[in-house]
């Protein structure tokens, strides 16, 4: 009997959700005996053309991780949705965007503008070279993507059955998705999130918590936190209230506050409107001066508590520039 | 076609609701661009209804709730005085004007103070104009990639 086909891709990515595939360490040979792997560009030298070749439908499995921000990546990612039958959104940027998306704060004009006329390593030419789809060349033409001015989740541009967050998403997380899926079991519903908790990250974190009451944030360089109580209650901003769980909060066990790369807590639109709100209830004040004295103290809410999600936020986008 | 401003109204069941139903009984006349949404109390309105409403083309957003110290859940409101300002930060960083996002106290017995704040909303954001932003757009899929 044929072995289930898999299929890994990589989109606007860093490569660490290949990396984070690769950290199950010897289970990696589990993986390639039970699946036949047809195509993961930054291991095996499968091309486009032999995807296009494949039947609809063909590929059992894939795993897309990466964000939609060219022309490449969603061509890809419809040619991928067509040939497989279920198609992962795997790992932060291709479930909500992840860090590529608060390019989303900015214009492509802008960013291009500064990385080829104005940062402080750039060396300008002729008044500023910039990126062309098409340039002619004496041998014949090259062809580069389009870059657009706004990142996409996965599912925002194609559908997709299931959901792996993280940044990456953990190994032991990722060997049980897998396991699960080599199991037999049925499948769960069509929109799940796998390999993730149904609580928020503060359930898993070994810190006390009493109460939080605040008169004050800080940014973690200004103090050194203990190592026994909830970080929020110091006065760092974390984001596990509105965080979903998985990673075994492992983050705050470090003395760093969670960054909220898991993504919302189930049934959450919006991990900024779910940490004003959480702050709001901890602030310890209720004079207007006051309040806004202590909210000048969270520099930057909006990379902060979007710093993952933007793309899939309820806005998803900065508009005015 | 002049533009007529819409504006969604989160009311507190206990003190705002009620000073809006006064204003409207004692035939106060008042702009009829706040389409009001009743809930429990301010500190029942979630940010991510205020996001929402934006999302879905309110060009403005007024929270109204108990004055301090007469919150019939006592502390309620206490909460929405710290959300809302936080909330006002968060929409700047989107580029949404914070004017579109207001909180006021009404009590039930204020209701020509609730005239007076709905007509200053709505000439607010008539000033301001409407509210366009990139999730606007018509559909998801429509070949909208920019």
């Amino acid at each position: 009997m044929a072995k289930p086909k898999l299929a890994l891709y990589w989109a606007a990515s860093c490569g660490g959700c290949e990396i984070a595939v690769l950290d199950i360490h010897e289970k990696i040979l589990d993986v390639a005996s039970a699946f036949d792997i047809v195509f993961w560009p930054v291991a095996l030298d499968f091309k486009y053309d032999h995807v296009r070749a494949m039947e609809d439908k063909s590929i059992d499995l894939c795993l897309f991780n990466g964000a939609i921000r060219n022309s490449e990546n969603l061509e890809i990612a419809e040619l991928l949705r067509r040939k497989s039958k279920v198609l992962v959104a795997f790992g932060s940027c291709s479930m909500e965007g992840g860090i590529p998306g608060l390019a989303n704060l900015t214009t492509k004009d802008a960013i291009l503008k500064y990385v080829y006329t104005e940062s402080p390593s750039t060396v300008v030419q002729n008044g500023g070279v910039f990126p062309q789809t098409q340039t002619k060349m004496p041998e014949g033409g090259i062809e580069i993507p389009e870059m657009w001015n706004t990142v996409k989740a996965l599912d925002q541009v194609v559908p997709v059955e299931y959901y792996v967050p993280g940044c990456p998403p953990q190994p032991n997380q990722i060997w049980n998705v897998v396991e699960y899926i080599l199991s037999g079991k049925p499948l769960p519903p069509v929109g799940s999130v796998l390999g993730a908790g149904e609580k928020t990250c503060c359930d898993e974190c070994s810190r006390n918590k009493k109460e939080k009451k605040l008169k004050h944030f800080y940014r973690p360089y200004e103090i050194e936190p203990n190592t026994e109580d909830c970080l929020l209650e110091q006065g760092i901003v974390c984001m596990g209230p509105a965080t979903r769980d998985g990673c075994g909060a492992l983050c705050p066990a470090a003395g760093m506050p969670c960054r909220g790369c898991y993504g919302p807590p189930p049934n959450q639109l919006d991990q900024g409107a779910k940490m004003v709100s959480a702050i709001g209830s901890i602030i310890d004040a209720h004079e207007p001066e006051e309040i806004e004295k202590i909210l000048d103290q969270i520099v930057d809410p909006v990379g902060t508590f979007y710093r993952f999600s933007l793309a899939h936020s309820i806005l998803r986008r900065a508009d005015k520039l | 076609m002049a533009f007529e401003p819409r504006i969604i109204g989160f009311l507190c069941n206990w003190c705002s609701y009620t000073g809006a139903d006064l204003a409207g009984v004692s035939r106060i006349k008042s702009a009829p661009n706040v389409r009001v949404i009743r809930t429990m109390c301010s500190g029942r309105v979630d940010p991510a209804f205020i996001l929402k409403a934006f999302q879905l083309g309110a060009d403005g957003v007024i929270v109204m709730g108990c004055h301090l110290g007469d919150c019939h859940y006592q502390e309620g409101n206490y909460k929405t005085i710290r959300r809302i300002p936080f909330l006002k930060r968060l929409i700047g960083g989107f580029g949404i004007d914070p004017r579109r996002l207001r909180l006021e106290w009404v009590s039930a017995s204020e209701g020509d103070r609730f005239a007076k704040v709905v007509n200053e909303m709505t000439e607010e954001m008539r000033a301001l104009g409407p509210l366009k932003l990139y999730v606007h757009q018509e559909s998801e899929q429509a070949a909208v990639h920019v």
